[in-house]
């Protein structure tokens, strides 16, 4: 589009490091970080919480500056003082900076008068940007009574006005549903062929493997860069989809995950997948190994290891029972459920059970009425109609004798922040009514089942994101409950950290807790026995992770993966309201 | 500077102030609301202070200086039996004084002999009871006054003031205190507004995609500053119709010298709200840094209540820091005496220090960058 970005690079950096001051201590977010990025491509920014990664976009818009070496943004030094290179960039913060007081065509007026666009120019390209993100019908709906996935598209229309060569996106998909985000993705595409240069964050490793090329950082230094092939290539040959007659896919994966020479395992659709070290494994009797093609997921752990947890001791806490055991007693009882909330109704009729020892997922985007239902079962919030029963008890009557029985972990962990970790599960011991040695030994068990031995000191919130996480989990279950409710419990949370959070998850649910959880993630829907799917309150489909995916099968696509089959239960579920709302 | 982008700024800020009604509140209702509470609820004037009047023997005597303090519209009297029973009253604080006449007062008055009453005040209230000792000591001389004009032969007293009453000749305390809200009012508006909304767009992740656009860091500000002027101004002519209309609070100096130093004085503000903005990037605490540095000062040590030359010196010299007490010194000239050009101008010096310090250590210390 622009004849010399074919020849300069839109931006590069020369050993740039970045220091921040934090309290009194200086934190180092990027460690010589030496970067070239290629005009014309999409490249994808990667790396676990904490990398780097949002700096790094920042440097680059010239919102910071380097506290050691430089940044080159079309051959030229600048930041955002630099007016001539500030319209040749667009950037999109992770909050996407929109006025959610101002309607959608008035943000998008804003930003045109801010970029310098003159009204005869603006009207075009806003009725251009309309019409690829498909917001065209919502102009006088506020910013904030959009949906997550319309906001990123509108956030993404923002910074695209000026039609910059160089775009930059800070996680332009976290949090929103599946459709939103193949839709933001498409976008991306056009882009790519109109010849702009995008570097873009992500969390999710399917986009990874669409970008031209990849960065993946680490403790703010450059581990690799390159195109994904580069990344997976290395690993060719050391991939597998492992599958056992009679064991189920959890209890072989931890077989496989403690087997030497095996670097990882995880569960996919239809059995677990191994990555395995440069050395062959041995299959045992009874399994079959099916070479496969690696991903960049593998590259992923096989660069920064499958996060530390590779054994999850535990205690037994409730008594074991055989999992997915259609007679196991009902735990869990929602028959017709609903909540309104003045004229929104946020849950519309829901109806499932969940069985003792039982993994059971609530699916679904931002504002699908997860959490509303989750609050409902825990007692938090009063039906508006319908029954449950959670252990027997019905939760509109005696919330509180089955409160007791259960454990919670809510959104963003829930934690006390300026108290350390003993002091944090002596609360919620103390809270939970442990008293003597009761709250001791609880104490000491959650100690020694979490690993927080060594952080038990540490404020809550100086702890790292996957230690906070354990912290929550521990306190949930100080009094042993035998259902355990968790509430997006991997939102925000890097792939390594979420993986070994699942082992833990796993290894409960093999001592007889019942564990429900929500996610947006549709990747994790495999690690659930059973699941529901949820959008805008209600329950599109339920069943086991194979039987969702069997609903989406069609012949030109046999093998359809979760989110395929989220996508397109959605639309047939939905294709009337997007189109009339 | 650009004036598409400043233009799109302000329009911008506007929107969101008609859309959120937190800062029409602040910038409205609250003036309102100050007003009326100061207006109607808050006197500085003693008036039906409870008083235990002890009358040992009742004669006509006793009978005309009673009367005189039940005329009286600062004293709400209380006859007690005994001297008991009145003491105990004031322990409960259910009387604020006590007037004890004593059994041999008629008879040496009678006799023309020197004779005192009691008086007994509550000193727990300092401010309280020196009124009521000034009061009980004006109708004691009032009606000793009266008492020599029916007998025919002036008092003769050596010296004898002569009172005039400058500015507020009746004395209204409320006259005095609108003027000095009027200063605390737009103290809110400029600067806990301010503070506030750029807090809000930290907050909100708006801050960082507009230092993303060419848009240049003196439009951003300027974009704050202009609507919150217009609020400002808009809050304080609210106050002053107010005051004229509601209050009958006298408007004596110009109007216009009043809307210039008004606008000096917003300037002042806004540049503090501005600055405690580039420090606190989370409302609440944008909030709190802006109640306790521009807020509180401005009602306690501006002199819009306490009094600054009675106040011990070290805070006296503090007061000095505080623009409020430059603003209410000339609201209250404006108001009740005039165009007095050297109180006028003598602050206004002030005040412009003041607001070239502010605005100037924003402009400094704001960058279009994060770090």
């Amino acid at each position: 589009m622009v004849a010399e970005t074919t020849l300069t690079s839109p931006l590069r950096l020369e050993g740039v490091r970045k220091r921040f001051q934090r309290g009194k201590e200086s934190v180092l977010a990027l460690d010589g970080l030496d970067l070239d990025l290629a005009p014309g491509q999409v490249t994808g920014l990667l790396g676990p919480d904490g990398a780097g990664k949002t700096t790094l976009l920042r440097l680059a818009a010239g919102l910071l500056r380097p506290s050691e070496g430089r940044v080159f943004l079309f051959g030229r030094e600048g930041g955002a003082e630099d007016k001539d290179l500030q319209v040749r960039i667009g950037y999109m913060p992770q909050r996407f900076g929109l006025y959610e007081d101002l309607t959608v065509q008035e943000n998008l007026d804003l930003y045109s008068d801010l970029q310098g666009l003159d009204p005869e120019q603006a009207r075009h390209r806003q009725d251009e940007l309309l019409t690829l993100t498909a917001l065209g019908p919502f102009g006088k709906r506020r910013a904030g009574a959009l949906s997550g996935g319309m906001k990123q598209k509108l956030g993404l229309a923002c910074a695209l006005l000026r039609a910059p060569p160089l775009l930059l996106l800070d996680e332009p998909t976290v949090g929103v549903d599946p459709i939103a985000r193949r839709e933001l993705w498409e976008i991306v595409q056009g882009l790519r062929a109109a010849g702009t240069t995008v570097l873009m964050s992500t969390a999710y490793f399917d986009e990874a493997e669409r970008c031209d090329s990849l960065v993946l950082l680490h403790q703010g230094r450059l581990l690799r860069q390159g195109s994904p092939e580069r990344f997976t290539e290395p690993l060719r040959g050391r991939c597998y989809r492992v599958r056992h007659a009679d064991e189920r896919r959890r209890a072989l994966r931890e077989s496989l995950q403690q087997r030497p020479g095996v670097r990882d395992a995880r569960i996919v659709a239809d059995g677990v997948r191994v990555l395995t070290g440069p050395e062959p494994v041995t299959p045992e009797a009874g399994e079959r190994w099916e070479p496969m093609p690696p991903t960049f997921e593998d590259a992923f752990v096989d660069l920064l290891g499958s996060g530390g947890a590779g054994s999850v001791a535990t205690a037994s806490a409730a008594s074991p029972v055989s999992v997915g055991d259609a007679a196991a007693e009902t735990v869990v009882e929602v028959k017709e459920l609903r909540k309104c909330f003045g004229r929104y109704e946020a849950v519309k009729s829901s109806t499932f059970t969940v069985r003792r020892g039982e993994i059971f997922g609530l699916l679904g985007a931002n504002g699908a009425g997860k959490t509303t239902t989750f609050r409902m079962l825990c007692g938090l919030l009063p039906p508006s109609g319908g029954s449950l029963r959670v252990a027997g008890v019905d939760m509109r009557r005696a919330g509180s004798t089955a409160r007791a029985r259960l454990g919670y972990v809510a959104q963003k962990f829930a934690l006390y922040g300026n108290l350390s970790v003993d002091q944090n599960l002596a609360f919620f011991a103390a809270a939970y009514d442990l008293g003597g040695p009761a709250r001791r030994a609880a104490m000491a068990r959650a100690r020694e089942e979490f690993q927080l031995a060594p952080y038990g000191a540490v404020n809550a919130d100086d702890l790292p994101l996957g230690i906070k996480q354990r912290l929550a989990l521990a306190c949930a279950l100080l009094h042993e409950p035998t259902i355990l409710f968790l509430d997006e419990p991997t939102s925000g949370v890097d792939p390594l950290t979420r993986r070994e959070f699942w082992q833990r998850i796993n290894a409960l649910a093999a001592q007889g807790v019942t564990v429900l959880i929500t996610t947006h993630f549709m990747d994790e829907a495999e690690y659930c026995d059973r699941l529901v799917l949820m959008s805008r309150g209600a329950v599109l489909a339920q069943g086991s992770p194979t039987e969702l995916r069997t609903l989406a099968q069609s012949p030109d696509r046999p093998d359809p993966s979760m989110e395929e089959a989220f996508i397109q239960l959605i639309e047939a579920h939905e294709s009337p309201l997007r189109q009339a709302s | 500077m650009n004036l598409r982008r400043l233009r799109a700024l302000v329009r911008k800020e506007f929107l969101q102030i008609l859309r959120d009604p937190s800062a029409i509140a602040i910038a409205f209702f609250m003036p309102v609301f100050l007003l009326l509470l100061f207006g109607y609820g808050v006197s500085l004037d003693a008036r039906h202070i409870p008083l235990a009047v002890v009358v040992d023997r009742p004669t006509a005597e006793t009978a005309s200086f009673v009367g005189g303090l039940e005329r009286s519209s600062y004293f709400a009297p209380r006859f007690f039996p005994g001297m008991r029973q009145a003491r105990r009253a004031l322990g409960k604080r259910r009387v604020d004084g006590i007037v004890w006449l004593r059994s041999r007062f008629s008879r040496r008055i009678l006799r023309g002999e020197t004779t005192s009453i009691g008086v007994f005040v509550n000193g727990v209230d300092a401010n309280n009871a020196r009124i009521v000792e000034g009061y009980l000591e004006g109708v004691w001389q009032n009606w000793q006054a009266q008492r020599a004009l029916a007998a025919g032969q002036p008092l003769v007293v050596p010296v004898k003031g002569q009172e005039r009453i400058w500015f507020n000749p009746a004395l209204r305390s409320r006259d005095y205190l609108v003027p000095g809200l009027i200063a605390v009012i737009m103290t809110l508006i400029g600067a806990l507004l301010t503070a506030l909304v750029v807090a809000r767009e930290w907050e909100r992740g708006t801050m960082e995609a507009l230092m993303a656009t060419p848009a240049q860091m003196t439009e951003i500000l300027l974009g704050k500053l202009i609507p919150y002027y217009v609020m400002g101004m808009g809050g304080m002519l609210l106050s002053v119709a107010m005051a004229v209309g509601l209050f009958d609070v006298p408007l004596r100096g110009s109007f216009a010298v009043l809307l210039l130093v008004s606008t000096l004085f917003l300037l002042v503000a806004l540049g503090m709200g501005l600055l405690i903005s580039s420090v606190a990037r989370n409302q609440f605490v944008a909030g709190q840094i802006a109640i306790v540095v521009t807020f509180l000062p401005a009602f306690i040590l501006s002199g819009f209540i306490f009094y600054i030359p009675s106040m011990p010196a070290p805070i006296r010299i503090l007061t000095h820091l505080v623009a409020a007490r430059y603003f209410v010194s000339i609201l209250q000239t404006l108001f009740l005496a005039g165009d007095v050009w050297p109180v006028i101008l003598g602050n206004s010096l002030a005040l412009t220090l003041m607001a070239i310090f502010f605005l100037g250590l924003t402009l400094r210390r704001s960058h279009k960058r994060l770090d």
